[in-house]
């Protein structure tokens, strides 16, 4: 089975917003920003008349422009402790345009309208800005140590602070107690698309089409904004190319196009640069965490505290909700007595945080992933051999980790099992001792991660799906589930086709259009195919049952007696196949009625995926450069629907978790100017740094919602990160090394090599 | 991302490409792959007035043998250069380092001489033309046709010492009188410039992305010559250097690649000489 959309976007290509050539575009002037050069400053003045004198100039807007907004709406009250993931509201808030106040390079101060792209940028250069630089805050020691001020009038640069307090009692009786202070370094999610916009206010609604993964979300966001009745606003997200998370409903620059629009009452596009989108989309990850892990001799971990400072940028986007997920998932896959967490939130003169594939569980699995390498190192036992004694058994399931989470079903052990018999252990750690004896100049390490992380954390929301069957024997899909790159037309078509027997290539897929399907969530945290393709799969049986009606009524048989022929989409007398009829022929009997059904599913509930991942890596100990030669994963996501989704899920995530443990971080200077703005600088991960995956299979139903399913999305950036990262520091352990952080770059791990050798 | 206006100017020969450039003065630039040129200005960092394209310059796409050495034309493709037979035997250092430029669309676009021109540091071309003592031809409407040393040719970060209006046209390579090679290219990614790289042929070596041009390793090359053997001449692989410190490390982590790999190009070098 093959992706059914693959043919269309491997030939003629997507159409992604900028290629739209709807008529109400067609007279669409173009956008440009202009973004602030410096990372903290007062806006002291702002001279826009020059760059309105430019050729094809039609207006250039700042925040004074701004006058016919709603009062933002009331503070919510939210401290960002409650784990939701919403802006911080009352002197935490985010403008549209910076006001007064500049908080980060990149961020919007004004806007350029022109006929032509091209006019749109020699326009910007003409804003002039006066600016009064203030001290950059950067990173979180330059939050914490609070000389410089983000939001003066909340007197701190702490957003959120809460948690458990330390009780060293915690730790006393363990043997062995080891605390490791670890960066979860600051990431750019680079889609290969990256943010775009058109709009069009005409007879009181405005269209907004938008790469998001969440139209209706984007709706929703754009009718507090902009004071609009959700009814007069029509999203719609065209194909879109990646989003990472980071495309989650509409940010400030989407939303400044849709205003602009209505603002001057012509239609407006924009479409970001390479530059712009990796300043000025969101970040993701950014943590410092400090771990602390203690247990016995023999391998049983007794106490694990993890403490997070979330850097989160310039603003709140998430509240708290990120380190929340940390400290949720804080225990990983392990039985462990007594877990503590504590987070705060703090806030630097950088690009906003907010999800990046994982958002909050790559995080925690790299912290206790870490710990429990330490840990095992400190007792002298294989790293491996301590997962085992400690992972969550099979026979406690549903289980309640130290942390808080309620795992539903697991097979960890089996999982960890199958991974270090696939890639051959023994045999490895036998070539392992025999090139650490030779001094071979090439070190062998090989890392461990077991995970269990959660997917569609927010299940209760529910997941939308519209199923109508047409007299010509084809079927349209409406699902709130948008796909930005997962797949879903291939695997909705398959849900359709095991249900009912049309085959797969008489249906059609529709999704992101906010008139077509008003209610729906979208795609985000793993949760497609489990409420989205759950709601489709009880769509699907509504019209079966429909279908089996008229179907009786045409044969004149009872609906005891029929059958529906799946192989061959067909209704029948039971065992009497010259009675079949077909979908067709049932669908035309209903007529205008029509042959369809609704669905809200908001029964599903939160599941746990788990796995191990194992990474080889070769460190050149003459230059510190660490290469992956093998990848060897179980990552189970319950009963799989489409292998050949799951595994390009598996494998670009895992790509991406790679490229966090070896290369990629998003560097400030100490005044808070990005370093990394281009991808020259800001190393994503190519296929010739990465090896053939070895992808094991392991299926553990889940089983709060019927089709089996948990997510796969982001297995890969929660397992991938910490084994590559443990097997690299493996590779040099035998030099005294316990720990590097990410990214494990050639200098970096020259710099702990020269160091280990020097302090020997 | 989108450059500042600039006139396109498109030669079709040689004389007309230093016709127009004569006639726009200084702020023209020839533009061949533009796969450097075109990201600088695009970026807003470069400017030109005018953009002479030679891009289709047929006439300037070539590798033959004439006497004693090897003339490469300045358009000449990365790719052209990596698949060549006659390079693969005649100067499979060449041939070799052009095959470990970025990635095949860079190869199918990037020149050789767009690239020598460009004096990036960070290029792998111009150390490898260094430690081949190639020599340069250029041709302009004032200075007519001269002969470069590839030694004297490069001055600093995107400066040479060719004129405004001047065209590099053809490297010519004097065959090796020592067949021994390597060519050693550090970077954290298939598709980076070095960090540090290394271009040895017989008793040549010179460094890429150690100072703000091509550098010979002087202190190898006397090391060698004095009797000294690869490990030791290697020690010498950081004199008279000036790496710069960024992203991917600090000074001293680049002198001490520079001694890692000179070590290894000078045994790989006598593992072929």
């Amino acid at each position: 089975m093959v992706r059914t959309e693959d043919p269309r976007l491997l030939t003629v290509g997507g159409t992604y917003v900028d290629d739209l050539r709807e008529p109400e575009l067609a007279q669409a002037a173009r956008v440009t920003f202009v973004r602030s050069p410096i990372a903290h400053a007062l806006i002291t003045g702002i001279d826009v008349s020059a760059a309105r004198e430019a050729p094809g100039v039609v207006a250039v807007l700042t925040a004074a422009d701004l006058d016919d907004l709603p009062p933002p709406p009331p503070d919510s009250g939210l401290t960002g402790t409650e784990g939701l993931p919403f802006p911080l509201g009352g002197h935490w808030s985010e403008p549209l345009f910076a006001v007064d106040r500049v908080r980060f390079v990149g961020e919007p101060v004004a806007m350029v309208i022109t006929d032509d792209r091209y006019q749109g940028e020699d326009a910007a250069e003409l804003v002039s800005v006066d600016y009064e630089q203030l001290p950059a805050v950067v990173g979180v020691a330059g939050a914490l140590a609070g000389e410089s001020l983000l939001f003066p009038p909340a007197g701190s640069n702490v957003a959120v602070s809460t948690g458990t307090p330390a009780d060293s009692a915690a730790f006393d009786g363990c043997d062995a107690v080891v605390e490791q202070v670890i960066v979860n370094q600051r990431l750019a999610p680079v889609p290969l698309e990256g943010r775009a916009a058109a709009a069009r206010w005409a007879d009181g609604k405005l269209t907004l089409w938008v790469s998001t993964q969440n139209a209706q979300i984007a709706r929703f966001i754009l009718a507090g904004a902009l004071g609009l009745d959700p009814a007069n606003i029509r999203v719609v997200a065209p194909d879109v190319g990646g989003g990472f998370g980071a495309k989650i409903g509409v940010d400030r620059d989407g939303l400044l196009v849709a205003w602009a629009a209505k603002h001057i009452g012509r239609a407006l596009r924009w479409a970001e640069t390479r530059s712009e989108n990796m300043l000025a989309m969101t970040h993701g990850r950014a943590q410092r965490q400090v771990v602390k892990i203690g247990g016995t001799r023999d391998g049983r971990i007794l106490a694990y505290r993890l403490e997070i400072v979330q850097d989160t940028g310039a603003y709140s986007r998430m509240g708290g909700f990120l380190p929340f997920l940390t400290s949720l998932m804080a225990a990983g896959p392990y039985d462990i007595a007594h877990v503590e967490t504590a987070y705060q939130v703090v806030m630097t003169n950088a690009t906003p945080i907010s999800a990046y594939r994982g958002a909050g569980r790559p995080e925690a699995t790299a912290a206790i992933e870490r710990a429990v390498d330490l840990f095992a190192a400190e007792i002298g036992m294989d790293a491996t051999e301590v997962r085992r004694i400690n992972l969550v058994p099979a026979d406690k399931f549903p289980y309640t980790s130290g942390s808080g989470a309620t795992y539903d079903t697991g097979e960890y052990v089996a999982g960890l099992d199958k991974v270090l018999t696939g890639a051959g252990y023994a045999e490895l750690r036998a070539e392992q001792a025999r090139r650490r004896e030779t001094g071979d100049v090439l070190q062998l390490g090989i890392g461990v991660a077991s995970y269990v992380e959660i997917t569609a954390a927010d299940a209760d929301g529910g997941e939308t799906a519209r199923l109508v069957v047409h007299d010509d024997g084809t079927a349209t899909v409406y699902t709130g589930s948008s796909a930005h790159g997962q797949g879903h037309h291939t695997a909705w078509a398959m849900l359709v086709q095991a249900e009912l027997g049309i085959d797969m290539s008489k249906v059609t897929v529709i999704h992101g259009d906010t008139d077509l399907i008003p209610m729906g969530v979208g795609t985000y945290a793993s949760r497609s195919l489990q409420l989205g393709g759950v709601a489709l799969q009880k769509a699907a049986i509504e019209v079966k049952e429909l279908g089996r009606k008229v179907a009786a009524e045409m044969l004149e048989a009872s609906e005891a007696d029929l059958e529906l022929d799946v192989d061959r989409g067909v209704w029948q007398v039971r065992g009497d196949p010259a009675t079949s009829t077909t979908w067709a022929q049932v669908a035309a009997h209903v007529g205008e009625a029509g042959l369809a059904a609704d669905v809200n599913y908001t029964d599903g509930k939160p599941t746990f995926p788990f796995g191990t991942h194992l990474a080889v890596t070769e460190v050149d100990t003459e230059t510190g450069k660490a290469r992956l030669i093998r990848h060897v994963t179980v990552d189970d996501a319950g009963t799989v629907l489409s292998p050949v989704l799951a595994e390009g899920q598996r494998h670009g995530g895992i790509a991406q978790g790679v490229a966090q443990a070896l290369l990629e971080e998003m560097v400030y200077d100490a005044e808070g100017n990005p370093v990394t703005g281009t991808l020259v600088d800001y190393a994503i991960i190519t296929a010739t740094e990465l090896p053939s995956f070895e992808l094991l299979a392991s299926e553990t139903p889940a089983t709060v919602n019927p089709l089996g399913a948990k997510g796969i999305g982001e297995a890969g950036t929660i397992g991938a990160t910490p084994a590559t990262q443990n097997s690299v520091i493996d590779a040099v352990s035998h030099l005294g090394i316990r720990h590097i952080d990410m990214p494990l770059t050639p200098a970096r791990v020259w710099a702990a090599i020269s160091e280990a050798r020097e302090s020997r | 991302m989108i450059p500042a206006p600039f006139t396109y100017q498109r030669a079709s020969s040689v004389d007309e490409a230093l016709e127009l450039a004569a006639r726009a003065g200084e702020d023209a630039k020839f533009l061949a792959g533009g796969h450097s040129l075109m990201p600088l200005m695009k970026l807003r960092l470069a400017v030109p007035e005018t953009l002479i394209d030679i891009g289709r310059l047929g006439e300037l796409s070539y590798v033959r043998a004439d006497d004693g050495h090897i003339a490469v034309g300045a358009l000449t493709t990365h790719d052209d250069i990596a698949r060549s037979d006659l390079l693969a035997s005649e100067l499979p250092l060449l041939a070799h380092a052009a095959s470990q430029i970025g990635d095949p669309q860079v190869r199918h676009c990037g020149t050789i001489g767009g690239s020598l021109a460009h004096s990036d540091p960070a290029a792998d071309l111009p150390a490898v033309a260094v430690a081949l003592g190639a020599t340069f031809v250029a041709r302009g409407r004032r200075s007519g046709t001269r002969e470069i040393a590839a030694g004297d040719f490069f001055l600093s970060l995107f400066e040479t010492v060719l004129e405004p209006g001047e065209l590099l046209t053809e490297i010519r390579i004097p065959k090796p009188q020592s067949a021994g090679w390597s060519f050693q290219k550090f970077a954290k990614r298939g598709i980076d410039w070095a960090i540090v790289g290394v271009a040895v042929q017989g008793p040549n070596v010179a460094l890429v992305n150690m100072g703000s041009t091509p550098i010979r390793a002087r202190g190898v090359e006397q090391a060698l010559a004095a009797g000294s053997g690869p490990r030791e001449a290697a020690a010498h692989a950081a004199e008279g250097t000036s790496a710069s410190d960024d992203l991917n490390g600090p000074r001293a982590y680049r002198e001490h690649l520079a001694r890692v790999l000179v070590g290894r190009a000078l045994a790989e070098a006598a593992s072929r000489g």
